[in-house]
């Protein structure tokens, strides 16, 4: 069965505001690269690669969800939970450039667009939300659990709603009021999409934190421990 | 939902295409796909013209048409998004066997259909004819960010190691009796991939301190004999982005 593409491809959007979602794109990955070296000096580079290598793999893994109807991960918020937002971005985008040149999935002309929603807006959105979550939430033994639940949600459907964005400023066909219409539907189909991706993103990150919470992004920074006292492994 | 990339598209062919430098083919493609997305919707027989180029380079890098229209199928979402327009839009409209079409609409669908399939295509015939790791060595020849090549260089030496190793990790699985694979086993699935992700992360310490005791300083070389492509490879691939720039010129000028 030949994989089917989830990311936009080209002629969707027209130029002027493909272009700007490119220079919005550097921007923003300009940013994550400066504070990653901050974060991991010369071992950014080969720590990204395999985080990248770890989500393209895991988008790999097929998961029965009905009969005949299987979903993967995306991977977005697993990887800024996990490594943090600023390598998270990275990798997410690196991710979306192996597959538009050496997949085809996702238009070369719109890899400015498709960074932006599911590299940039898809990963802020869940690490800011997990962070929020985690210091706002009681302790106990399910609030990285729930935190990465809600921030998977969010961020998948912030990240089709910056398609929608997309399309209302530059779109091939000026669909007037319907584009509500299209914005319920991606908001719809994502927030679906969104609650398979938590829970698998949950469990995932509630095994590692169980295991090596020094290697878990999102809670290392914490002041108090958020998993040890309620853990029993 | 996609079913993920489980392998790359290269087809192993022995052909004038295959044998370009891949920062020929990259540019070519890219100036190709630019050429195509700044023609005017309108110009219906532009994008005949750009059908024709693919097919050109097709029938020389000896990929076969039936091996492009199948892999193609990537861009079936955006292909079904496109027939809802024609409903949706706004303005003019037509009637035609009972349906009220927006005008707008039908040329917003065929700007999709016809931009995305020639976009694919393109992409399909500059993956196929190139490897994945002679395409990272034109992107950094081209003066691409080295970051993102280096990286990119390091996922894709790690992927397969990745993918085998979550392979192992699932037939340890099964051959213990346990197979999750259905919604209600979604925890015995989410702890492998929680287990995937500390073994390749400790792989990833483990082998880093490798390199580094074997003097890596930050970058590994992408070539070691790195010619770079000749003059008379740029002037080989010329035609494919030449043709494409006069028909899209023509077409904005007409």
């Amino acid at each position: 069965m030949p994989a089917v593409a989830m990311h936009i491809s080209n002629g969707i959007i027209d130029n002027q505001v493909a272009l700007l979602f490119a220079a919005i794109a550097l921007a923003g990955l300009g940013l994550c690269f400066v504070q990653g070296r901050r974060e991991l000096d010369d071992r950014l580079v080969p720590m990204a690669g395999l985080v990248a290598a770890f989500i393209f793999a895991v988008q790999m893994l097929n998961f029965q969800v009905l009969p005949g109807v299987s979903g993967h991960l995306l991977g977005g918020t697993l990887a800024a939970i996990l490594v943090g937002p600023y390598l998270g971005a990275i990798c997410v985008s690196i991710v979306l450039v192996v597959q538009a040149l050496i997949f085809s999935d996702g238009g070369v002309t719109a890899l400015g667009l498709n960074v932006t929603n599911m590299a940039l807006l898809g990963t802020a959105a869940g690490y800011l939300l997990v962070a929020t979550l985690l210091r706002v939430l009681p302790r106990r033994a399910w609030t990285l659990t729930v935190a990465a639940v809600i921030a998977s949600v969010v961020s998948v459907t912030v990240a089709s709603q910056g398609f929608v964005l997309q399309y209302y400023l530059g779109g091939a066909v000026d669909v007037g009021r319907s584009l509500g219409a299209i914005a319920a539907a991606m908001a719809g189909t994502h927030l679906l999409i969104g609650l398979g991706e938590g829970v698998i993103t949950a469990l995932t990150v509630t095994y590692v934190a169980k295991v090596r919470p020094d290697l878990v992004y999102a809670v290392r920074n914490l002041k108090r421990p958020v998993v040890s006292e309620a853990v029993t492994v | 939902m996609g079913a993920g990339h489980s392998h790359a598209l290269f087809v192993h062919r022995d052909s004038p295409v295959h044998a370009l430098a891949p920062e020929v083919k990259i540019t070519a493609s890219v100036l190709f796909t630019v050429a195509v997305v700044a023609t005017p919707r309108e110009a219906l027989w532009a994008f005949g013209g750009y059908l024709v180029v693919i097919v050109a380079v097709a029938f020389t890098a000896r990929i076969g048409l039936g091996w492009l229209a199948l892999r193609s199928l990537i861009e079936l979402p955006f292909i079904l998004f496109a027939f809802a327009l024609p409903f949706l839009g706004h303005g003019e409209r037509v009637h035609w066997l009972g349906l009220s079409l927006s005008v707008d609409g039908l040329y917003g669908a065929w700007n999709i259909v016809a931009k995305g399939t020639l976009g694919v295509l393109s992409s399909l015939l500059l993956a196929g004819t190139t490897t994945p790791r002679d395409l990272l060595l034109g992107l950094d020849r081209l003066r691409c960010p080295t970051m993102i090549t280096q990286i990119a260089t390091f996922m894709l030496r790690y992927l397969d190691v990745l993918a085998a190793e979550g392979r192992r990790m699932r037939i340890a699985q099964r051959s213990r009796g346990y197979d999750p694979r259905f919604l209600w086993q979604i925890k015995g699935f989410a702890s492998g991939i929680g287990a995937l992700f500390l073994r390749a992360f400790e792989r990833g310490e483990r082998v880093y301190l490798a390199m580094v005791s074997r003097g890596y300083e930050g970058r590994i070389p992408l070539s070691l004999a790195g010619a770079g492509a000749t003059a008379r490879q740029w002037a080989a691939a010329a035609p494919v982005p030449v043709v494409a720039g006069a028909i899209a010129t023509v077409a904005l000028l007409g």
